[in-house]
């Protein structure tokens, strides 16, 4: 590289004095920002208790359990696991869809152009709010509480949990649609149920079909791990056989979840684009 | 005033409404087959799920009358009467709370340098061998589909019980999140300066340090925020399984019918959940402009 003249830089300082001397504050924002980031990173795994021979042992016997793992196997009771495979994708399913049915109702209720006031609109934004701030786990030790251990708990939990966070994503979704329908009914003499009914839907139900085959395909998961606290469905058997360190089929197992959960990836994406149009779900 | 409404002669107007009809009854039976069909589903859905009305409706009422259960004190009092007996566990549970925060934080950043180092070899510009793009897409869809609370069981006999198990399940199960998340920021990024970074003869590293990273950094800090935001609901329940937080308090609160303890620890949980979200979601405005917020 060529040598700049030095007359050359100090013209530019002279001519850009804030590029060259910038002010400490903001020469020390970054480095300071980032310290303080790994400080806190310290302490946290001082205070979580990591220590390299904690870490080498457990990586160790974890290398151990891959070892264990294969090949993956199922022994007898691949029925049963199919049987706990089907239970998860109904639990998905069913809770999905409850959580839409109520939702939808109650989003209208959260959006602001069907609900000008906001004394009203409020309280339901806060109450949906409350709702998504509670795991799904949680929800479904709350049910198995109220209607016993099993799958019913499991679909329960999804469903209220699920619409928490429908009823958001319905509000935004019909804030969102075109108002210029909706006046063109009210100028038809439609009256505000017809504006919701003929306005409204037409623009909001592709877009929140979307969502809902979006939130069984997520939910597939979710339905895979509520098992673990009893509330059915495959999660069930892999907690037991990780307890029972049965580790071909633990790893069986999880590759049943992934097949099943690649499989509904697959037809709730083909499913979407046929509703709403490739390029809206990009 | 009069409005004259011209209409087509009758001959014209019933060939365009008898197309119009066929038109319309050919979408309606395509919605009829697909309500059908989802009718069916969620039949034997319900028989699979094990779905009982009667219990449903016979216990309903527990379900109500829980909430009513945990807004009750021992003394039979309602709890916000007397907020010193209601949150008597104060100190624990904050002590265990800010045990979830650190495994939240640790994890996510754990997660997102593991990321950040994996990502460039994802995206479909910046890979420098395909066969090593496949292998890490994989491995990055692996760590994402397994649910974290699976591999927290896993590490729970491998690593012991205790916050470490958590902290290395939030890890990977970020990995793979932010790692997607991350790769596609990547090929969406301007690739006129790699080229000029490359045509100075620097190395694929110095490619990525001084060309990509630059227009994607900002990126990465706003997805890492949101993935903090998730990772504290995530650690909040970790403790169901041992791995740590304030989930094990609860889980026994809730197994062990300690009412109003339930309602004080959920309670908790949700005002930190909203002051996280609220939090991340000032600073990412602050960061990255107003349009990152969404």
């Amino acid at each position: 590289m060529s040598r700049h003249p030095e007359v050359d830089a100090a013209q530019l300082r002279a001519r850009h004095p804030d590029v060259f001397s910038r002010p400490a504050s903001a020469r020390l924002a970054t480095p300071a920002m980032i310290a303080a980031a790994l400080a806190l990173l310290v302490f946290g795994l001082v205070d979580l208790d990591f220590s390299p021979s904690r870490l080498a042992a457990g990586v160790s016997q974890l290398g151990w359990i891959t070892m264990m793992m294969i090949p993956p196997d199922p022994g007898s009771s691949l029925p049963l696991y199919l049987k706990a495979l089907g239970e998860t994708l109904s639990i998905a399913l069913l809770g999905t869809t409850l959580a839409a049915v109520f939702a939808l109702p109650v989003g209208l209720l959260a959006a602001r152009n069907v609900v000008p006031s906001t004394i009203l609109r409020f309280p339901v934004r806060r109450v949906l709010d409350s709702i998504r701030g509670v795991d799904t786990l949680i929800w479904a030790l709350v049910w198995i509480n109220v209607v016993g251990l099993g799958p019913f708990a499991g679909v329960l939990a999804i469903a209220v949990s699920d619409f928490g966070a429908f009823g958001k994503l319905f509000s935004e979704a019909i804030e969102g649609a075109d108002q210029k329908q909706v006046e063109g009914i009210r100028a038809s003499g439609g009256s505000a149920l017809h504006e919701i009914r003929f306005g409204l839907m037409p623009q909001v139900l592709p877009v929140i079909a979307g969502q809902v085959l979006y939130f069984i395909e997520s939910n597939t998961r979710s339905a895979t791990i509520i098992g673990i606290v009893g509330a059915g469905g495959i999660g069930l058997q892999l907690a037991e056989q990780i307890r029972v360190l049965e580790w071909q089929k633990v790893s069986f197992l999880i590759l049943m979840i992934l097949v099943a959960v690649a499989a509904i990836d697959f037809i709730s994406g083909k499913l979407r684009f046929a509703i709403i149009g490739r390029r809206a779900v990009a | 005033m009069t409005i004259a409404v011209s209409i087509l002669p009758e001959q014209q107007l019933a060939a365009l409404n008898a197309a119009y009809r066929a038109a319309v009854a050919r979408k309606r039976l395509r919605l009829m087959a697909g309500l059908a069909l989802f009718a069916a589903a969620l039949i034997v859905a319900s028989i699979g799920a094990e779905v009982n009305l009667r219990t449903f409706f016979t216990y309903f009422g527990n379900f109500v009358s829980y909430f009513d259960r945990i807004l009750t004190l021992d003394s039979g009092q309602r709890v916000w009467t007397d907020p010193v007996e209601w949150f008597w566990g104060w100190h624990k549970w904050l002590k265990l709370l800010g045990e979830t925060l650190l495994i939240s934080y640790v994890g996510t950043l754990i997660g997102a340098v593991l990321a950040l180092a994996l990502n460039f070899f994802a995206a479909e510009n910046t890979s420098p061998a395909p066969w090593l793009r496949f292998t890490v897409r994989r491995l990055l869809e692996f760590a994402r589909t397994v649910p974290g609370i699976v591999f927290a069981l896993i590490f729970v006999i491998a690593f012991g019980l205790g916050p470490m198990a958590g902290v290395l399940a939030i890890a990977i199960h970020s990995t793979g999140a932010l790692g997607k998340l991350f790769s596609e920021i990547v090929e969406n990024a301007d690739m006129r300066p790699v080229e000029g970074v490359r045509s100075t003869g620097a190395s694929w590293l110095s490619c990525m340090r001084f060309a990509v990273l630059p227009q994607v950094i900002a990126g990465y800090a706003s997805y890492g925020l949101l993935r903090f935001e998730i990772n504290v609901r995530e650690a909040s329940v970790m403790g169901f399984v041992g791995a740590g937080g304030i989930g094990m308090e609860l889980i026994v609160a809730i197994r062990k019918f300690y009412y109003s303890d339930v309602s004080a620890i959920l309670l908790t949980i949700i005002v930190t959940v909203f002051l996280i979200d609220i939090g991340t979601g000032w600073l990412r405005g602050r960061l990255f402009g107003r349009e990152a917020r969404t």
